[in-house]
């Protein structure tokens, strides 16, 4: 229990930091983070620039800040995407069954045979590399994960007693769907865009890094790392703050997300 | 058990059916002529109609894909656009020092995560407990290439005892190869880790509660050997399942950790042959990946009776 309440606020803490840091972002900002200063060059950490300047000259916690906003603005755009069509789409499966549901499953299956961040790649390769093109792969990416834990959630929640009332009083298939089943299946989901979030901030990161996600100017945390490898001998901070950002970041989803799954799936961890 | 294996088989077919076709049709949505895009630029309008013609380009789509899944399953994958190699041969090259990396790496994890996986659980909510736990939480939020980064600058650079960028093979010199691929291999060995002890503990704690346990340890076996015998192969047979995943993941290219160390290996090939817009190399990397992630998968389903023979039953 204790662990649970650890998990929770420092989860819920590290969560609201960034969120805080991504509304300051839209009011204030140190410097312009993508205005280049050709007289300070590669400054390390100091007053004027808390995280010091990268090889244009460029404020790296303005970077950092704006870099926050992009992660945060393509992982929520993902799991938005990747919920709603999996919800839908998971829950017409498990409520029509028959053949619609060996189609979505075997399509599913398919999906699932390449690892997450490989189709991703692929996808971008065949759209080309762009905010768009990113949110779209990564959306298909993990659109199976959710198909399959909503699919199930119907599958299980349409034998109930109450959905057989629904229908036996009268309500039609559609409105016993969207007021009955679909509310049941939210505390799985809901752990599950969570656990999502993570898993996109830290793949858009990599494939920025990789240099196939956003492209610069625009700065990531991913593309900031790619871009500060040429500097490690005498720009360090450049390797080490958009790593930090990352970390953090991922230690509060994760923390939050394992404090809901304890929360609201009381099987686990008995 | 035969019914058990031959069942596991026989729904791999499908699967491999579908990947195939999505392999195929994900590089036939590019715009163009598909033998342009196979060709690149360095096509002259004669190899163009040798292709088209041998790609069966005049025919139905579906004789297009039997055609190129014929030539697929006979190992030719065509060849790169921008060095002219067969992709297969490049693809195998490059696969050898990523699935060394990967295998020894998930080895050393393993280890790790049993005895700290196993320890903790035993010590439930003890400060050693709290240390793994603690531990694996924040490993588990650091990026693979970020701290194969910062394991580079401390090294490599501040300290200076790893070489930094390059690789040198084995047929070369054995000891500078492992030189290379000491921080490689430490970091995927500290990521992995993370995930494998959080497993272990949790299905460890299961398995500590169960009856035979209890019953082990009041017939007065000895705790090193309730913890050895009874408790050990039963937790592990859940996380073997996860191995099966990272393992089929990883040996997939572990693009990132090979662009920090710049080694030549699988996950940096399918990055390049993109960026390159070699889509054959490309193509290829993607079948090859994903035949090698289901037969990862299909090899940890069919050990899975070993650790645990109630599967067989069901």
């Amino acid at each position: 229990m204790i662990n649970i309440r650890l998990n929770a606020a420092l989860g819920g803490a590290l969560t609201g930091l960034l969120l805080l840091v991504v509304a300051l972002g839209f009011v204030w900002m140190p410097y312009d983070p993508i205005a280049i200063d050709l007289a300070h060059p590669l400054d390390p950490p100091s007053s004027a620039h808390w995280f010091g300047t990268d090889e244009f000259g460029r404020d790296v916690l303005s970077r950092a800040m704006l870099g926050a906003r992009i992660s945060v603005a393509i992982a929520l755009a993902v799991v938005v995407a990747a919920v709603g069509a999996g919800a839908f789409i998971g829950a017409l499966a498990g409520l029509l069954r028959g053949w619609v549901d060996r189609v979505v499953m075997g399509l599913s299956d398919a999906i699932l045979a390449f690892p997450g961040m490989l189709l991703a790649l692929a996808l971008i390769a065949v759209m080309g590399a762009s905010r768009g093109s990113m949110v779209l792969a990564l959306a298909i990416a993990y659109l199976p994960s959710v198909v399959r834990v909503v699919r199930g959630a119907v599958l299980s929640i349409r034998e109930r007693e109450f959905v057989e009332a629904s229908l036996v009083a009268g309500d039609s298939r559609l409105y016993t769907l969207f007021s009955h089943i679909l509310p049941n299946t939210l505390p799985p989901l809901v752990v599950l865009a969570t656990s999502l979030f993570g898993w996109v901030v830290l793949s858009e990161s990599a494939l920025s890094f990789l240099g196939v996600g956003v492209p610069p100017p625009a700065p990531t945390w991913g593309n900031m790392l790619s871009a500060a490898r040429p500097y490690m001998e005498n720009g360090s901070w450049l390797s080490v703050v958009p790593g930090l950002c990352i970390a953090v970041t991922l230690l509060g989803i994760n923390l939050l997300g394992d404090a809901l799954r304890d929360r609201l799936d009381p099987r686990r961890e008995a | 058990m035969i019914a058990y294996i031959a069942k596991r088989l026989l729904l791999t077919l499908p699967t491999l059916i579908l990947v195939a076709l999505v392999v195929f049709f994900l590089i036939r949505l590019i715009p163009g002529d598909p033998a342009l895009v196979m060709l690149g630029d360095a096509g002259d309008a004669a190899s163009l109609a040798a292709l088209r013609q041998d790609l069966g380009l005049d025919r139905s789509l579906p004789v297009q894909f039997l055609v190129w899944l014929g030539y697929a399953l006979r190992g030719d994958l065509g060849h790169s656009i921008l060095t002219g190699e067969p992709v297969a041969a490049v693809i195998w090259d490059r696969f050898q020092l990523t699935a060394l990396v990967v295998l020894v790496a998930v080895s050393l994890a393993t280890l790790i995560a049993m005895a700290a996986g196993l320890l903790a659980a035993w010590k439930r909510d003890s400060a050693l407990d709290l240390a793994v736990v603690g531990t694996a939480a924040l490993v588990l939020a650091v990026p693979s290439f970020w701290l194969g980064l910062i394991l580079l600058l401390v090294f490599g650079l501040k300290l200076g005892w790893l070489p930094v960028v390059g690789y040198v093979p084995f047929s070369e010199s054995a000891t500078e190869a492992v030189l290379f691929l000491v921080l490689p291999i430490l970091t995927l060995v500290i990521i992995e880790s993370g995930v494998l002890t959080r497993m272990m503990r949790s299905s460890a704690i299961d398995v500590l509660n169960l009856e035979y346990v209890t019953h082990a340890r009041a017939k007065g076996v000895p705790e090193r050997a309730v913890l050895w015998r009874h408790v050990l192969p039963n937790a592990f047979a859940p996380t073997l399942t996860l191995i099966g995943l990272i393992l089929g993941h990883l040996l997939g290219g572990i693009a990132v950790i090979e662009t920090v160390f710049t080694l030549p290996g699988l996950g940096r090939l399918m990055v390049d042959a993109i960026l390159a817009r070699d889509y054959p190399v490309l193509q290829g990397c993607l079948l090859f990946t994903a035949v090698i992630y289901m037969a990862v998968n299909l090899a940890v389903d069919l050990c899975y009776p070993f650790f645990d023979p109630r599967v067989t039953a069901q």
